[in-house]
């Protein structure tokens, strides 16, 4: 079965998205991703999504899941490229993709890591969890 | 019903053109077309009512036969509404052809005969002039249309302030369809310019209702989906007010009293600052001295 | 009075149709002339309505339909399945992602995309969902 193809980049993992993804292909890509970062100890996922010309609520669902179950795996996740269209439907959707990071491209995604894995590590140091700059 | 109207305007054709175009200039007070056009459009207008009347029927202007005298009266109509002449002015083209006419039409014609062919004459000319209207309104309003467009267009710019910083300065009253518009225009060059701060400035906006306080809250929202953060500047008074009283949750969007406030923190964001000339050159000189010292070591 | 100058009809049956049904809304919105932020709406709603026939209703068809209004050119989706059918519909629209109440049928999120949006269902006597556009 197809598979979306996940990269590593450094310590970080990348997975561009950039087919017309039907449900199981969207299941298949969590599972992958979650199995990786637990494999490979990594700390940053970078969703590329500059190429989806839609995001539905299951798709919403699937990126929000995706940031959540990283961060039990202590990663940090940012949803980079999203389009100006995809943007004013999810809004009208009512979809707030709570807990995910987002970035206007790859560059300024790896810069966003690299800054929450900072916070992430010195609130892990102290008792309880730190002040997050969610969604 | 058959009617002689065509046999009338063929046999004094000339007649009528120069008592029509005297009682037209007439009427028409002022004086915004050109007199060759005048004459060219008349002598095309009894052309026309004279092959629609042959052919159609006086009470109904379906028929094909009145096809040209459509298109005439189409462009004659557009050609007024663009020139500046009211609507009825536009409507006297063809109703200051009922003197003439008649007058024509007693002479030639028994009284009873007369009677008919004036009431025919009516009908038709009548239809003829409330088509004129219908035309000048539309085209009225197709101006109107377009200079919305133009103002829409011109009235919601997206400026680049800094690297990374746009400012979308908001002027007078915002609507739902421009505040939409504004709303994919930002967006849009948000990713063109890859801008992670944008400052909606809202200056000159005087009122600001719900339904617009709602757009401009989804416009944020969907900046921060993509990844970028806006920050609302310029707030009167009187909005802060009707925020309040309206109920409007600005949530963790930030807002700053001046479009100059919020460029500093757009620049803080995108972890930039400026500094004066003066002390730049006094840390290129303490740089110097520490890279000196480090070699010396 | 609209008229429909063109109509099709699809299965709605698997997963994989999902996919095809956005791409086919996706075509006829552009040949009906909207805009790039009006197509993704309309195939995003598509896509949430399409997926709830194949999940919930246990598969069913789209009947698309383009039309044509004293001037102005719309689209029309008509989705309908003799699944199970909804037993509250009202609370069926009710959003469920922010509060986790609701069905998460995409019903609610849906009707905000599109202009007209009808639901008739019962339980057990199947759904019949139609989405309408215009330019």
């Amino acid at each position: 079965m197809e598979r979306i193809p996940i990269l590593r980049m450094g310590k970080y993992l990348l997975v561009t998205i950039q087919v017309d993804m039907h449900d199981r292909l969207a299941m298949q890509l969590q599972e992958d991703l979650t199995t990786r970062i637990a494999k490979e100890q990594s700390r940053g996922v970078l969703i590329d999504i500059s190429a989806l010309d839609i995001v539905d609520s299951f798709i919403g669902r699937m990126l929000a899941d995706i940031a959540g179950m990283s961060r039990v795996l202590d990663a940090q996740t940012v949803v980079v490229g999203m389009q100006p269209a995809v943007a004013i439907t999810l809004v009208e959707l009512g979809l707030s993709l709570h807990g995910v990071r987002t970035a206007l491209d790859v560059e300024r995604g790896m810069k966003l890591l690299e800054e929450s894995i900072g916070e992430a590590t010195r609130a892990g140091a102290d008792e309880g969890d730190g002040p997050g700059d969610e969604r | 019903m058959p009617t002689r109207l065509s046999e009338i305007i063929r046999k004094h054709q000339q007649t009528l053109l120069s008592e029509w175009i005297a009682e037209l200039k007439n009427a028409l007070g002022r004086k915004l077309i050109k007199d060759a056009e005048l004459e060219q459009q008349c002598s095309a207008f009894l052309k026309a009512l004279e092959q629609g009347a042959s052919h159609g029927e006086a009470a109904s202007l379906d028929n094909a036969a009145w096809s040209e005298m459509k298109e005439l009266l189409n462009n004659v109509s557009r050609s007024r509404g663009l020139a500046g002449y009211s609507p009825s002015e536009t409507a006297m083209f063809v109703f200051s052809f009922k003197r003439p006419l008649f007058s024509r039409l007693r002479k030639d014609l028994s009284a009873a005969e007369a009677a008919d062919e004036q009431w025919n004459a009516t009908l038709v000319l009548d239809q003829l002039g409330l088509l004129t209207t219908e035309t000048y309104q539309r085209t009225r309003e197709e101006l109107i249309t377009r200079q919305q467009q133009d103002m829409l267009e011109l009235s919601t710019p997206v400026v680049k302030l800094w690297d990374g910083v746009l400012a979308l300065p908001m002027i007078g009253t915002l609507d739902s369809a421009r505040t939409q518009v504004v709303m994919e225009t930002l967006l849009q060059r948000i990713v063109e310019t890859g801008s992670a701060v944008a400052i909606l400035d809202i200056t000159g906006v005087p009122t600001v209702d719900t339904l617009v306080a709602q757009h401009l809250l989804k416009t944020i929202a969907a900046a921060r989906l993509m990844g970028a953060d806006c920050i609302i500047s310029g707030i009167r008074p009187q909005i802060a007010q009707t925020i309040v009283h309206l109920g409007v949750d600005l949530g963790t969007v930030t807002t700053k009293a001046s479009l100059a406030d919020a460029f500093a923190l757009a620049l803080q964001r995108t972890g930039q600052t400026v500094i004066r000339v003066g002390q730049a050159r006094k840390m290129k000189e303490k740089d110097g001295e520490a890279k000196d010292r480090k070699e010396r070591e | 009075m609209a008229l429909a100058t063109s109509v099709d009809v699809f299965p709605v049956r698997a997963e994989t149709d999902v996919v095809l049904v956005r791409q086919t809304v996706r075509t006829w919105s552009i040949q009906q002339g909207f805009s790039l932020v009006d197509q993704t709406k309309m195939v995003t709603a598509a896509s949430e309505i399409a997926r709830n026939t194949v999940t919930y209703g246990g598969g069913g068809t789209l009947r698309i339909e383009a039309l044509q209004d004293s001037g102005r050119r719309g689209l029309r989706l008509i989705f309908e399945d003799q699944g199970p059918g909804i037993a509250d519909v009202d609370l069926a629209l009710r959003d469920g992602y922010t509060t986790g109440s609701g069905l998460g049928l995409g019903l609610g999120g849906a009707r905000r995309l599109v202009n007209e949006f009808s639901i008739e269902s019962k339980a057990g006597q199947g759904t019949k969902v139609t989405l309408t556009r215009w330019k």
